[in-house]
C-alpha cells in the first residue's frame, strides 16, 4: 500500500468518525467542533485529489468562518438539546427510511461506475507540473464562466442584503460620537454671552 | 470569446444588475427616496421585459445562456409580474409602516434570477438561477420580521428550499457524472446514446427539487404555511412569476435535455401531476383561511399544468405556458382583492370576513366572484380556457385517463371556489366598517376581473401563437 | 509518490509533530501530575451560591450579522483569489475578458459594501 493510499484511508476514516461523532455528541458545541475536523480532512482529501484551491477554500471558508458562525448559532439559539433529542426515538424509522434509500442509490452509483466507469472518459486530466490548480481554475473561471461568477458574485449581494434586513436593527437614542463636528467646534460655537438684566432671570 | 456580442444577447439581465446595484446605494444615501427607488426598480423591469422581446435569440457563455422565443415569452411575464408585485407591495408595506427600499430591490434580483432560470443552458446557470431568486424570495417572506407568522414563514420557506436545493445538486452531479457535461445540448446527445440509470437517477433528484419549487405535490408541505405567514404581496409575487420561471426550466430541461426520455420521466411528472391535483383539491376544501386556500389551489393548478406540461410535445409545452399565463393573472387578481379589503383596520384573510361581501362592496365582490369562477374553470372566463388547453393537448397525446382524472378532481375543487362565492353573496355581513381600498389594489384587481372576464376573447388568439412559438424554441433543439 | 503531494510534506511534518506535541503533554500529565479528584473542583464557580443556570446564554444577533457579513466578504475574496494568480499569464484576448469580469466583480461587491456601511451594520451602538 503507497504512502498515497495510507493518506486517504486516514483521513477517511477520520472524516467519517468525526461525522459521526457530529450526529452524536452531547453537546453542540463539542459537535462544531467535531464538523470542523471533518471540514481538515476532507480538505486533506481533495489535496489528495490534486484540487489544492478547493482544499484551501474549505479550510478559510468552511472552517474559518462557517465553522464560527455554527458557534453563534448554537449559542444564540439557545436551545435545549436534551429536549430536542427526546424525539430520536420517534423519528428513527422515517430518518432511518431516508438513510436506507440513499445508501441503497449509493450502491448503485457505485455500481454503475464500477461497471461503466462514468464520466472518466470525459475528464481531462490536469497536467501536473505545468500550471498549479489555482491557475487552472482561474483561467476559465474569469473568461468561460463570466456568466455564472457575475451571478454568484448577485447572490452574496443577496445574502448581505437579507442579513441586514432580517436583523438590523437601530436602537433609538444611541449617542454617537461625532468627531468631524467634535474637531469642528470652535469657542465661537462651543459659548454664548448673554447679557442678564438685573431681576430677570434667564431665558430658556 | 467575444465580449460585446454576449453582453448584447444578455442585455435585460445586465440592465437588472446595474439598476440592482444602482438602487441599493441608491436607496442607501437617501432615506426618503423609497418611492423613487421603487420606481425605477418598476422602470427597469419594464426596459429589461422590452429588451428581452425585442432582443435578438442565440447562445452565449459557452451554452449556459440561451435566448430564445421561450426565454423571451418567460421574461415579458416574468418582468412584468415582478413590476406588479412592486407597485402593489411597496403601498401595502408603506400602509403598515414598514416600507423600505429593499423590497423593489430585493424584486428586482429575484426577477434577475428568474430570468436566468428562464435561459438557463446548463446545469449550472440553473442552479445559480434558482438560488439567486430562492434567496431573494426567503428574505421577502420573512419581510415583516416583528410579526412572528411572517418570520416562520421566511423560515420554513429557507429551511425547506435548502433541502430541495441539496436533492437538486445530489441529481445534477449524478446527471453530470454520467452524461459527461453540464450543458443540456451535449447531455441531450448523451441520453439520444442510451440513457444510463445514473443519468436516470439524477434525472428524478432533479425533478424532485424543482418540483419543491414550483410547490408540486408531494412536496408542496412548505406552501400552505408560507403562504399564510408570508406579507399578501410577497405571496402574490411568489405564486406567480417563479412558478412561471420554475415551469420553464422544467420543461426546457425535459425537453431539450431529456427529449429522448420522454417515456422515462412522464411517469414521475405525471405522477406528480396527479397528486398535486388531488391533494390541492381535497385539501383545499377545509380551509378557512383564504391565503391557504390559494395556497393548495396553487398546488392543484401547478399539477394542471404539469398534466400539459406531460404530453411533451409543442401543443404540450404551449398548453401549458397558456395555463400559466391565465393563472398568474386570476391570482394576481385575486390577492390585489385581499390586499385592498380591510374591515376594522384588519386585512380580511379568511372566509369569515369576507362573508357578507357582496352588500358591503359589490365592486369588489363581484371581481373576486368573477376570478373564482375562472378558478374553477367556468366556461366564459379565461381559467376554462387555460384548463381547456391542457386537456386537449393531453387527449392528443394519448393520456386520456389523466385527463378524466383531472376534469373529476376540478368537479372537486370547484366546492371550494362556489363556497367563496356562496359566502360573499349569501351570508350575513359581520359587525364593523370597511375600510376604502387603496386605489392601486383596487386598479389591478379591476384590470384582473376584467381580463379574466372579457379581455380574454380578445388576447387568447395571440397569447395562444406567442406560447406556440415559445414552445417551438424548446422542441426544435 | 508524487511531486504535487511532496510540496505538502512539510505540512504532514508539521501536523506530526504538533500531534506529538499535543498527545505528550497529556500522557505526561496523565502520568506525573497529582491528582486528588473532588467533584466540587469541577462545578461552577458562583461566590459562594450554588450556579443559578445554564451557562450558555443568548448571544445579540448583532454577532450573527457581523459573522455573516464577514463570510459574504470572504468567499468575495477567495472568489477573487484565482485572478490574482492568472490575470497576468492569460492570452490577450482572454486577459481583456478577465479583467472587465474582476472588476464587475469588485463593483459589485464595493457598492453592497458602501450599502453595508450606509446602512450602519458595521458599528456596533
Amino acid at each position: 500500500m503507497s504512502l498515497q493510499a495510507v493518506a486517504f484511508y486516514l483521513m477517511a476514516l477520520v472524516s467519517v468518525v468525526s461525522a459521526l461523532l457530529v450526529v452524536s455528541a452531547k453537546n453542540p458545541v463539542h459537535s462544531v467542533l467535531y464538523l470542523i475536523t471533518v471540514f481538515f480532512s476532507a480538505a486533506g482529501l481533495f489535496v489528495l485529489m490534486g484540487a489544492e484551491f478547493l482544499a484551501m477554500l474549505l479550510v478559510v471558508v468552511y472552517v474559518g468562518a462557517v465553522a464560527v458562525l455554527f458557534l453563534f448559532v448554537v449559542m444564540m439559539l439557545d436551545v435545549d438539546f436534551v429536549a430536542l433529542r427526546q424525539g430520536f426515538a420517534r423519528y428513527l424509522p422515517i430518518g432511518g427510511a431516508i438513510g436506507v434509500i440513499l445508501l441503497v442509490e449509493m450502491v448503485l452509483v457505485a455500481t454503475a461506475v464500477a461497471e461503466h466507469g462514468a464520466a472518466a472518459k470525459y475528464a481531462a486530466p490536469l497536467a501536473a507540473g505545468e500550471i498549479s490548480n489555482t491557475e487552472a481554475i482561474g483561467r476559465v473561471l474569469y473568461t468561460d464562466y463570466l456568466y455564472l461568477f457575475e451571478a454568484a458574485g448577485l447572490v452574496l449581494l443577496v445574502a448581505m442584503i437579507g442579513a441586514l434586513v432580517l436583523t438590523l436593527r437601530h436602537r433609538p437614542g444611541v449617542k454617537r460620537q461625532n468627531i468631524a463636528a467634535q474637531v469642528g467646534r470652535t469657542p465661537a460655537k462651543g459659548m454664548e454671552i448673554v447679557q442678564i438684566k438685573d431681576g430677570a432671570g434667564i431665558p430658556e | 470569446m467575444n465580449l460585446s456580442g454576449a453582453l448584447s444577447l444578455a442585455l435585460p439581465e445586465l440592465v437588472l444588475t446595474i439598476a440592482a446595484l444602482l438602487l441599493l446605494v441608491v436607496g442607501a444615501f437617501s432615506k426618503k427616496a423609497i418611492s423613487m427607488v421603487s420606481l425605477g426598480a418598476g422602470l427597469a423591469l419594464t426596459v429589461a421585459a422590452f429588451l428581452a422581446a425585442t432582443g435578438p435569440a442565440g447562445m452565449q457563455f459557452g451554452g449556459s445562456y440561451i435566448a430564445d422565443n421561450a426565454a423571451a415569452f418567460a421574461k415579458v411575464f416574468i418582468y412584468g409580474f415582478s413590476a406588479v408585485a412592486i407597485l402593489l407591495g411597496d403601498r401595502w408595506l408603506k400602509r403598515l409602516d414598514n416600507q423600505s427600499f429593499e423590497f423593489p430591490v430585493l424584486i428586482v434580483i429575484a426577477a434577475l434570477g428568474m430570468g436566468m432560470m428562464a435561459s438557463a443552458g446548463d446545469l449550472i446557470s440553473l442552479y445559480i438561477g434558482i438560488e439567486l431568486h430562492s434567496l431573494a424570495l426567503y428574505v421577502l417572506a420573512a419581510f415583516r420580521r416583528d410579526d412572528a407568522r411572517s418570520s416562520e414563514a421566511g423560515l420554513k420557506y429557507f429551511v425547506l428550499g435548502a433541502l430541495s436545493s441539496g436533492m437538486l445538486l445530489y441529481g445534477a452531479s449524478l446527471i453530470y457524472g454520467f452524461a459527461g457535461s453540464t450543458r443540456f445540448d451535449v447531455i441531450a446527445t448523451a441520453v439520444q446514446a442510451g440513457a444510463q440509470n445514473g443519468v436516470l437517477f439524477g434525472l428524478v433528484f432533479l425533478i424532485c427539487g424543482l418540483a419543491f419549487k414550483i410547490s408540486a405535490a408531494p412536496f408542496h408541505m412548505w406552501t400552505p404555511d408560507v403562504y399564510e405567514g408570508a406579507p399578501t404581496p410577497v405571496v402574490m409575487f411568489i405564486t406567480t412569476a417563479p412558478k412561471l420561471a420554475a415551469m420553464v426550466l422544467i420543461a426546457r430541461v425535459l425537453i431539450d435535455a431529456f427529449g429522448d426520455a420522454v417515456e422515462q420521466w412522464r411517469q414521475v411528472v405525471l405522477a406528480i401531476a396527479m397528486i398535486s391535483v388531488v391533494v390541492g383539491a381535497f385539501a383545499g376544501l377545509v380551509q378557512k383561511n383564504l391565503k391557504r386556500l390559494i395556497a393548495y389551489s396553487s398546488i392543484a393548478n401547478i399539477g394542471y399544468a404539469l398534466i400539459g406540461l406531460s404530453a411533451a410535445n409543442q401543443q404540450g409545452v404551449a398548453s401549458m405556458l397558456v395555463f400559466m399565463v391565465l393563472y398568474m393573472v386570476d391570482v394576481t387578481g385575486f390577492l390585489a382583492c385581499l390586499m385592498a379589503l380591510k374591515r376594522e383596520g384588519r386585512p380580511m384573510e379568511t372566509l369569515a370576513d369576507i362573508s357578507g361581501l357582496f352588500r358591503q362592496k359589490p365592486g369588489m365582490a363581484l371581481v373576486m366572484t368573477v376570478l373564482s369562477f375562472s378558478f374553477l374553470g367556468l366556461p366564459p372566463f379565461s381559467g376554462f380556457w387555460g384548463k381547456f388547453f391542457v386537456f386537449r393537448a393531453a387527449l392528443n397525446a394519448g393520456l386520456w385517463p389523466v385527463a378524466v382524472a383531472g376534469l373529476v378532481l376540478s368537479v372537486v375543487a370547484a366546492f371550494f371556489y362556489l363556497r367563496v362565492i356562496k359566502v360573499m353573496w349569501f351570508d350575513p355581513a359581520p359587525q364593523g366598517a370597511v375600510a376604502k381600498e387603496p386605489v392601486e389594489a383596487k386598479a389591478v384587481a379591476i384590470v384582473a376581473g376584467l381580463f379574466s372576464a372579457a379581455g380574454i376573447w380578445f388576447a387568447l388568439s395571440g397569447l395562444d401563437h406567442l406560447a406556440m412559438n415559445a414552445a417551438a424554441a424548446l422542441s426544435q433543439r | 509518490m508524487n511531486a504535487f503531494l511532496l510540496q505538502y510534506l512539510p505540512i504532514v511534518i508539521f501536523l506530526g509533530i504538533a500531534l506529538v506535541i499535543g498527545v505528550a503533554f497529556l500522557v505526561a500529565a496523565a502520568v506525573i501530575a497529582p491528582k486528588a479528584p473532588d467533584p466540587e473542583k469541577l462545578s461552577a464557580y458562583e461566590c459562594g451560591f450554588n450556579a443559578f443556570d445554564d451557562a450558555r446564554m443568548k448571544f445579540d444577533v448583532r454577532f450573527y450579522l457581523v459573522s455573516i457579513l464577514f463570510i459574504v466578504f470572504d468567499l468575495e475574496v477567495a472568489l477573487l483569489f484565482p485572478w490574482a494568480v492568472t490575470l497576468t499569464k492569460l492570452p490577450h484576448g482572454d486577459q481583456v475578458v478577465a479583467f472587465a469580469t474582476g472588476v464587475l466583480f469588485l463593483a459589485d461587491v464595493t457598492l453592497g459594501y458602501i450599502y453595508v456601511w450606509k446602512r450602519g451594520a458595521l458599528e456596533w451602538e
